[in-house]
């Protein structure tokens, strides 16, 4: 694939000075809109996770028209409600030591230097308004018997910073914000538009002002025409096929609205969690999470002889490698996800993998429990075992868990500004869907962070600026038409294709091939390949495909093939931007550039920049955002 | 060619909540009464009505262990309640009238949750497993349909003895005994079935009435539950002695 | 193993429905429910029939947009876990399994397995939240909440409105899905101003919508893959009387 580079493209919107008044100085040079005028403004906002579903509450509070689109039947259930973990947010309730200022440095190490200083900063401050506004809407977060809010240490922090609703925060968090919302819906500001799915972006004279979307029950396709567009449709991880987002999360929205002008950046930057429930077999449709907590007891390990097939309990003590204690004495099970990933996927390829197919290492409790006690061990982590259970049918209080990493969460998104607008103006994108604030290498506990620091508090201020300057004038009907042509062109020819293979058996191909050229471990020789076969399988795809039924009745195989078309277009963006960056940074990690140790080199006099990609009919077009390091100094990460 | 902005509007035909009734729309004054809940509550409160003078119904039954005069006695009593003070009956036809009421308010509750339930259920499962024993499900609606049914057998026979072979002019007692003669084995089969039912539309129906007002919770409900099961147990055997008793040449 | 599947097959709102008879073999136990239907679906789909339509999502049993009846109980037979969180080993080889959608009244057919829930939206528009808008609020610590309330309000609000309730209750009730939201409100001091006037709205609503009254079967919580307590209703019920007698 050829691309070619373009013009350097720089953060215009963040103002300069100390860091910690940025974000204040840019909420006073925003300009304001008069409230009687908000009303009469129009924003789209397409998703209802915590960042959407937090943005579109949150200008329907400030009087603003909002429509809110999601393709699930009701608001609640975006991806958001998946997280377990925990939400980041550095109100030092402990007095550990925590701050803003560490919250900040702590991301931007995280994040592998490749995040911007100004987003990550306002990113911290912002993190506390975040436990307020929640806590004030009902989320019921752990407390202690005093009755203050929990905290603890998560990923590997030093401080006790993240805030926890027992397993289930994203869930909470997110309920908080769909009831916000709804109460907007009731208020008469918010229309709310379920079981719809965005197909295309509309510009009218260089400006986002609206979207072609699919009325997923009947089929019908409508126009929404706006001031102003927010995307907040989440990361792409299903690229992989198998990852553990929802079967639903695709990458559709972005990436019409990249083909339509708005810069993708850093697509190859990939989270793998390294604590997931393996495999079973062929058929396997998604891959399930565990809280990475159980790192903290369990004891990870394989057979020191290749092929074992012997049962664990069968395994000598001696005949065990618990490779992280020995490779990293000092972090030991307790390394980050990225590393903690890796060294399960190399012991897996030295063919000493457990389980089927040899893809899996053991977690294993049985020294925890002879040490704390079965019901110690119950007690904390008796519901995760539990789940374990659920989907293998195995006791983990027996059996040791088996466990491999799975595509968690994509760094990479859209191209956005300091004010979280994109390339396209008018186009804003917020939470996963953006590049915004991870880097490299997102921490464990700052997703719902990021999500609702931009919902809550970013966009409300920053979308202000933008529709104060207007208004843009009438939509160009010819564009709206084109959009609306070109979206019926492509449903139709999927469906006119009728070969003999399902969307689904393409994406899980698709699926495998990333995977394994551009997963965990990616090589200049396998990206070439990668590059080499997806055209080939777009080109089968697009020739063999078979789409049952019809564009006017609620039919899930004719969505799940357009969704699984735009996946083999950003694989291939993925897989050439991995291959561009030919450095080893967070969760990219290319094995032409490791140190001495196998540990992650990063190289920074070339690729101290933010890919963004330029979406262009003669091939992509590359565009460096330098990153300029003012505040925390870039070292390299070393967790020996 | 440009198109303008409709404000405020889906610019696109967009499928309505068909004719779903918003949210927030405000609904008139006192309806309470027409609410699922208030129904229930109504149910909860005349069943609790209907608990208390069961109770001393049954006190009063087991009178005639003590022998036919001390029923007579007790039977007359009822009826010259608070005389002088109040006209003869007075107090009895009052407990009767709120009987009545009670008894048309708990079915007329029932009878309307039925139907709202009937309605939200318009197709019905091919397959349905109770996850609950289906107890509450088939004993309540069933079993109150079946007490209906013996009341008013029950009142024919022995209040108004229109279908007691002693007839309406005979004592109290001497129509009970008539009634549950050895030879009308059948009145006495009829009576304790009923007898058994009313016991276990108590069983769930006296928790019910405490969950329906609120006052039932996972801590209570250790206390309430068995409650509930002890005082239709009370109420079942208390009822039975006597009949069986007749029945069984135990007392003549 | 090989089963034998009875499902509901209905095209559209207009259409009346019925069931069809379809034979899936060599399904691996350690297969969820879900995945065992997509494998039906790719077969028919390559055959040239319409695949069976199901509502699904994250597949780990939190979204909530799964649900189907299964053997005539919500989710299946397994206790507290969702449809895409059965696995087939609780299946026997040869099995005959019927599969229908959510049933009331409130919650009509779209498509084969895939009902309309936005009647709880609604629900959940008519009060279910605290008005607080966003940049409002009070530092958290300014007030303290008791651990024992803070727990007790979890565990109402794991509720994952996946409508399970609704299915098996004989009446077609919505009743545990609305007192969870209530009572998860109602224990945390944040939603003290609003209590009463929320359980009215929310109890008035959930009627307006067509569900049937709780008669207290218990066959809601039987079924709640969260485990959501027939406490909530008490506690409801308890509001909304507290709020009618205002």
């Amino acid at each position: 694939m050829n691309y070619t580079e373009g013009p350097e493209i720089r953060d215009t919107k963040a103002p300069s000075g100390p860091i910690e008044e940025r974000w204040e100085k840019r909420k006073f040079s925003a300009k304001l809109v008069n409230p009687a005028n908000k009303r009469k403004l129009t924003v789209i906002v397409v998703g209802t996770g915590l960042a959407g579903g937090s943005a579109a509450a949150t200008l329907g509070e400030l009087g603003y028209n909002v429509k809110s689109f999601c393709y699930q039947d009701s608001p609640r259930r975006a991806h958001s409600i998946a997280a377990q973990g925990g939400i980041n947010a550095a109100k030092n309730y402990r007095g550990d030591g925590d701050s803003v200022y560490r919250l900040f440095y702590d991301t931007v190490k995280g994040g592998d230097f490749r995040a911007r200083e100004s987003n990550v900063y306002r990113l911290a401050e912002v993190s506390v308004n975040i436990i307020d506004q929640a806590v004030a809407q009902g989320v019921p977060f752990a407390r202690e018997y005093g009755g203050l809010l929990d905290t603890r240490s998560f990923g590997g922090a030093q401080v006790s910073r993240t805030f926890y609703a027992r397993g289930q925060t994203g869930q909470q968090l997110l309920l908080g914000a769909y009831q916000a919302l709804e109460r907007q819906v009731a208020a008469g500001t918010v229309t709310m538009h379920t079981r719809h799915e965005m197909l295309d972006l509309i510009v009218s004279d260089g400006r986002a002002r609206g979207i072609i979307v699919r009325d997923m029950v009947t089929g019908e396709i409508e126009r929404h025409l706006a001031d102003a567009v927010v995307l907040a449709t989440g990361g792409y991880g299903n690229v992989f096929y198998l990852s553990t987002n929802a079967k639903g999360c695709n990458t559709t929205a972005i990436w019409r609205a990249h083909e339509r002008g708005a810069y993708f950046a850093n697509p190859c930057y990939t989270q793998i969690h390294p604590t997931c429930i393996p495999v079973s077999g062929e058929y396997q449709s998604k891959l399930t999470l565990m809280s990475e907590s159980l790192r903290n007891d369990g004891r990870v390990w394989v057979p020191l002889k290749k092929n074992d097939t012997r049962a664990p309990g069968d395994i000598p003590e001696e005949e065990r490698d618990y490779y992280l204690e020995r490779i990293y004495p000092s972090f030991g099970n307790l390394v980050p996800r990225d590393i903690a990933s890796r060294a399960a996927k190399n012991v897996c390829d030295e063919g000493r993998g457990v389980g089927p197919g040899g893809l899996g290492v053991y977690l294993d409790f049985r020294d925890a429990i002879a040490r704390l006690g079965r019901d110690a061990v119950e007690k904390k982590y008796g519901n995760l075992f539990e789940m374990y259970e659920r989907i293998t049918g195995e006791n983990p209080y027996d059996v040791p868990m088996r466990i491999y990493p799975a595509v968690h969460y994509t760094m990479g998104g859209l191209w956005v500004d300091y004010d979280l607008q994109s390339t396209v103006p008018g186009l804003f994108v917020i939470g996963e869907a953006n590049f915004s604030d991870h880097g490299a290498n997102r921490l464990g506990a700052s997703a719902l962070m990021q999500g609702l620091a931009d919902g809550y508090f970013v966009l409300p201020t920053t979308i202000g600026d933008y529709l104060a300057s207007g208004p843009y004038g009438d939509v160009d009907e010819e564009a709206v038409a084109e959009a609306e042509v070109k979206v019926r062109t492509k449903i139709d020819r999927l469906l006119s294709v009728n070969g003999d293979r399902t969307p689904d058996s393409f994406h899980r191909e698709l699926g495998k091939l990333m995977w394994d050229f551009c997963g965990m471990e990616r090589t200049e020789e396998s990206l070439r390949k990668a590059l080499d076969r997806i055209p080939e399988l777009r080109e089968e795809f697009w020739q063999n495909v078979k789409v049952s039924g019809t564009a006017e009745e609620l039919n899930q195989v004719l969505e799940k093939a357009g969704r699984v078309a735009d996946f083999f277009d950003l694989a291939e963006l993925m897989c050439l931007d991995a291959l561009v960056r030919s450095e080893s940074c967070g969760g990219h990690f290319r094995a032409e550039s490791q140190d001495a140790d196998g540990e992650a080199l990063r190289d920074d006099e070339h690729f101290a920049h933010v890919s963004a990609w330029e979406h262009s009919p003669d091939g992509p077009v590359l565009h460096k955002e330098p990153l300029e390091y003012e505040y925390v100094k870039m070292t390299q990460r070393s967790y020996k | 060619m440009t198109a303008t902005i409709e404000r405020g509007a889906a610019t696109a035909p967009v499928a309505s909540p068909k004719a779903a009734p918003s949210a927030r729309t405000p609904k008139k004054s006192g309806r309470f009464l027409g609410s699922s809940n208030g129904k229930k509550v109504v149910m909860a409160v005349t069943g609790a009505v209907m608990v208390i003078f069961l109770l001393s119904h049954m006190a009063g039954n087991l009178k005639i262990v003590l022998g036919k005069d001390a029923f007579n006695e007790y039977a007359h009593a009822l009826r010259t309640m608070l005389e002088p003070y109040v006209p003869y009956r007075a107090m009895l036809t009052l407990v009767e009238i709120a009987l009545v009421v009670s008894v048309v308010l708990h079915m007329w509750a029932a009878i309307s949750l039925a139907r709202r339930a009937r309605q939200a259920r318009p197709v019905k499962y091919v397959a349905k497993k109770s996850q609950a024993n289906g107890y509450a499900t088939h004993i309540m609606r069933f079993g109150g349909i079946t007490i209906a049914l013996f009341v008013i057998w029950h009142l024919l026979d022995l209040t108004f003895g229109v279908v007691n072979p002693k007839g309406f002019d005979s004592t109290p007692a001497d129509r009970m005994v008539a009634g549950f003669d050895a030879s009308r084995w059948w009145v006495t089969l009829i009576y304790v079935v009923a007898v058994v039912m009313v016991g276990l539309h108590l069983r769930h129906g006296i928790w019910s009435g405490f969950q329906t007002l609120g006052w039932a919770n996972h801590t209570r409900n250790r206390a309430l539950r068995p409650l509930a099961g002890l005082v239709a147990a009370v109420l079942v055997v208390g009822f039975l002695i006597p009949p069986l008793a007749i029945t069984f040449g135990v007392i003549k | 193993m090989n089963l034998t599947l009875k499902v509901w097959r209905q095209s559209g709102p207009k259409d009346a429905g019925r069931m069809v008879t379809y034979r899936v073999e060599d399904v691996s136990p350690d297969m969820s429910f879900l995945e065992m239907l997509d494998v039906l679906n790719e077969r028919l789909i390559v055959e040239g029939d319409d695949p069976i339509a199901f509502d699904h999502d994250c597949r780990e049993g939190i979204c909530g947009m799964c649900g189907m009846v299964i053997n005539g109980v919500p989710h299946g037979e397994q206790r507290a876990t969702t449809t895409c969180q059965l696995h087939m080993r609780h299946f026997e080889d040869g099995a005959v399994i019927t599969i229908e959608p959510w049933r009331a009244a409130p919650f009509p057919v779209v498509k084969d397995l895939v009902v309309d829930r936005s009647s709880f939206d609604r629900i959940i528009q008519a009060g279910g939240f605290v008005s607080v808008p966003a940049g409002s609020a009070p530092d958290a610590h300014s007030v303290p909440v008791r651990k024992e309330d803070a727990d007790d309000a979890f565990d109402a609000a794991t509720c994952i409105g996946c409508g399970a309730c609704v299915a098996a209750c004989p009446n077609g009730s919505a009743s545990l899905f609305t007192a969870a939201k209530i009572t998860h409100l109602s224990l945390l001091p944040q939603g003290q101003p609003e209590r009463l006037t929320r359980a009215k709205a929310m109890v008035e609503q959930m009627d307006a919508e067509g569900f049937g009254g709780c008669t207290n079967t218990g066959e809601c919580t039987a079924v709640c893959p969260k485990g959501i307590s027939l406490d909530t209703i008490a506690q409801m019920n308890s509001d909304y009387l507290k709020a009618n007698a205002k």
